[in-house]
């Protein structure tokens, strides 16, 4: 197990998470896509520190963690107050500010 | 044992790459929930192959355990059963979505190639990912970011609270 068919597969899991969403317009499998995105990255963290064999790697695989716990916080609660605002959470309605 | 280790990578890479596509294109978000979930353990499973087991675990108790089960409350919360049928994609969308998911995958799969160690990874050094290395690292050489860090979690909470209360 070579670390270049870790980090191929990495780039994998974050191509599809970006296309999820560019693909998607409900809110929450956007969110779910963007996590897939973080993870991605976090693979090929914790990959690049195996390489290296420095713990360095692991450390900022545990800041994204952090990162995206507070990120699907905020996000989840954009997604009630906009589906108290709009009973939807197709994000192609949101266009207030559409030139 | 190295073929033992190339099984387990095409059985958790095919395992990884299948949940994802189901995250993406399923119309329920419940299973998209429970396929990310599993996309998770999945690379739970390559962390340990990579002997960062402190990592592995807190992916397998935070991420697959607190934040799934965050967005399972909120999708049964506003109980949506069918979020893929809301709105006709535009033809631009339908197109160029694909073509750039395919780029993404060949720019950044090219960049990382070049990057990446091509030989089989040598025995890592006996502490390493334990929580012990890690822990010492955390706190010595990352620690005003772990302070930081704190701070973010901590201003994240207030604004979900702020953001999900009905009237303040």
């Amino acid at each position: 197990m070579a670390p270049q068919s870790l980090l191929v597969l990495s780039a994998i899991l974050f191509s599809i998470g970006a296309f999820g969403v560019l693909w998607n317009r409900g809110a929450i499998t956007m969110l779910m896509c963007v996590e897939l995105m973080l993870n991605a990255g976090n693979l090929a963290f914790i990959t690049f520190a195996r390489q290296f064999d420095q713990a360095e790697g692991q450390v900022y695989a545990f800041f994204v963690m952090t990162l995206a716990a507070a990120e699907a916080a905020v996000g989840l609660a954009i997604v009630i107050a906009l589906f108290r605002l709009r009973e939807s959470t197709d994000l192609d309605e949101l266009n207030l500010l559409k030139w | 044992m190295d073929s033992l280790q190339f099984f387990g990578f095409v059985i958790f890479a095919t395992l990884a790459i299948a949940s994802a596509l189901v995250v993406v294109f399923h119309r329920s978000p419940v299973i998209s929930a429970l396929a990310l979930a599993f996309n998770l353990v999945a690379i739970a499973g390559f962390y340990m192959m990579l002997n960062a087991q402190f990592v592995a675990l807190l992916q397998v108790i935070v991420y697959a355990g607190a934040i799934m089960v965050l967005i399972l409350f909120v999708i049964m919360l506003l109980a949506i059963s069918n979020e893929a049928g809301l709105h006709k994609s535009g033809r631009i969308q339908t197109v160029l979505a694909p073509l750039l998911g395919i780029a993404c995958a060949a720019a950044l799969g090219w960049g990382l190639w070049g990057v990446g160690d091509a030989n089989p990874l040598p025995v890592s050094s006996a502490d390493f990912g334990t929580v012990n290395s890690v822990g010492t690292e955390l706190f010595s050489t990352f620690f005003y970011a772990f302070e930081v860090i704190s701070l973010l979690l901590v201003v994240a909470m207030i604004g979900s609270v702020l953001l999900a209360k009905r009237r303040l």
